[in-house]
């Protein structure tokens, strides 16, 4: 599971009775700056109910015709921001929240949440894709059943496990192009996955070996540079190269340029091996389906979803 | 005043998948009505962190979430262990549909849905620590105001 920070505190923008609405520019801009922010953000009107969200702390702010209704507390804080602009009361929310999540909240630089997402409608629990990850992004349950379980482990961009799996049962929501990004998959993309061959037998042996193998001969031709800008020019033509030679895998170039050392990919990968080997095993004594264990089995089918 | 479908619309923070003219779009069109609603900045990264906000979306009586391919929803709800039932939830897809055809499928939506109970005028559920039951949230009541 990623590793993250403190929750940040709800907002709700309150328009309900005895109150009075934001100017529309200033609803507008706060909505914006406050979910920009990282902050989950409610508006209450007359027209419903907003149901709790879990959060340990909420702001309540408004144009309110009377006095509070509620005082404030530990846990929720109530403001009157009458007259005042977006960013004055993107301050008022900020100064209630934690010194540390004021700074949390003031960092640009957040982890871009790419990880995959399995459809355990789809997946047949074939452990090809913990086979395959060298960087520990899927793990397995007690029960057998494969899980993501190191989400920040996940190379950004990348979603060369979602190619390898034989079940189209890989999601990245943030990707590109179907069936990956999680559009309904045609007949197209089942057709494709039934030509899919074993992906180490068609490159002639380890996928790793032969990605590592070339990076290695790009870094060659690069040490052979005296030239810097030559040098630099050289090695992302290699790459370049190198990754269009494994378009359908569609892994960045980052990825590859960072491959870890030949002996290191190969003890990870029979690691990898290893474990899903014993997955396997421990799946077929128990007989353990992957939508079998914990409540994924229990979702009815598909309609609306 | 008939009982309307909660309303959870997904700001995609992180990437540009979602055409940023859609998704400010329905924002501004949400924010321009009298719908209550909640918005999160990204869906993947709740899921990511198992974010308890999940669970209790998941819990909502027939959720309409405005974000991407429902599939995608689906499982990245699933991943943080708050399963969505796919026959009460409806997934509108910002990635694929215009700001008008969002917005229309959400009218009709809200329209469609049969008035079942009578929601308590001017009440807001604001929660707090051990919040999950009803009776230990705390409110904001148009009659508890002097």
């Amino acid at each position: 599971m990623a590793a993250h920070l403190p929750q940040l505190p709800r907002v709700i923008l309150y328009e309900g009775k005895d109150s009075q609405p934001f100017a529309a520019e200033v609803r507008q801009e706060l909505m914006v700056k406050l979910l920009d922010r990282g902050y989950t953000v409610s508006r209450a009107t007359e027209r419903g109910r907003l149901e709790n969200l879990g959060h340990e702390k909420v702001i309540v702010v408004g144009i309110f015709d009377r006095a509070m209704p509620l005082n404030s507390s530990d846990s929720v804080h109530i403001q009157d921001v009458r007259g005042q602009s977006s960013e004055s009361i993107l301050g008022a929310v900020e100064s209630f929240a934690l010194p540390r999540e004021q700074d949390t909240a003031a960092t640009p630089k957040r982890w871009k949440p790419w990880f995959p997402v399995i459809d355990y409608d789809r997946c047949t629990n074939c452990m090809q894709c913990l086979s395959f990850c060298l960087f520990d992004v899927y793990g397995v349950t007690k029960g057998g059943k494969i899980q993501v379980q190191n989400q920040t482990n996940c190379k950004t961009d990348c979603p060369a496990c979602s190619r390898v799996c034989p079940e189209v049962a890989i999601l990245f929501p943030k990707y590109k192009a179907g069936p990956i990004n999680g559009d309904e998959i045609n007949q197209d993309d089942l057709r494709r996955e039934a030509m899919k061959v074993d992906i180490s037998s068609l490159l002639g042996g380890d996928i790793y070996s032969m990605l590592r193998d070339r990076s290695e001969k790009a870094k060659s031709r690069f040490s052979k540079e005296r030239d810097d800008d030559r040098a630099l020019k050289e090695r992302q033509r290699c790459l370049d190269k190198l990754k269009s030679n494994f378009d359908g895998l569609d892994i960045p170039t980052e990825v590859l340029s960072s491959l870890p050392s030949m002996d290191q990919i190969q003890a990870k990968a029979q690691r990898a091996k290893e474990r899903a080997q014993q997955a396997l095993e421990m799946q077929s004594s128990a007989g353990t389906s992957p939508g079998g264990e914990e409540d994924v089995s229990k979702n009815p089918p598909a309609t609306q979803i | 005043m008939s009982e309307q479908r909660p309303i959870l619309y997904c700001r995609c923070a992180f990437a540009k998948v979602l055409p940023e003219e859609v998704k400010d779009g329905v924002l501004q069109r949400l924010v321009a009505s009298d719908f209550p609603f909640d918005s999160v900045p990204d869906l993947c990264e709740m899921s990511a962190k198992n974010d308890p906000s999940l669970k209790e979306i998941a819990a909502q009586e027939n959720v309409c979430i405005v974000a991407c391919y429902p599939r995608a929803v689906r499982w990245l709800f699933d991943a943080a262990g708050a399963p969505i039932d796919p026959q009460r939830v409806k997934v509108l897809n910002m990635r694929t549909e215009s700001v008008d055809e969002v917005w229309d499928e959400l009218l009709a939506v809200q329209s469609a849905d049969p008035a079942t109970s009578e929601p308590a005028s001017g009440e807001t559920n604001l929660g707090g620590p051990n919040s999950a039951g009803a009776d230990e949230t705390t409110s904001i009541t148009t009659q508890d105001r002097g």
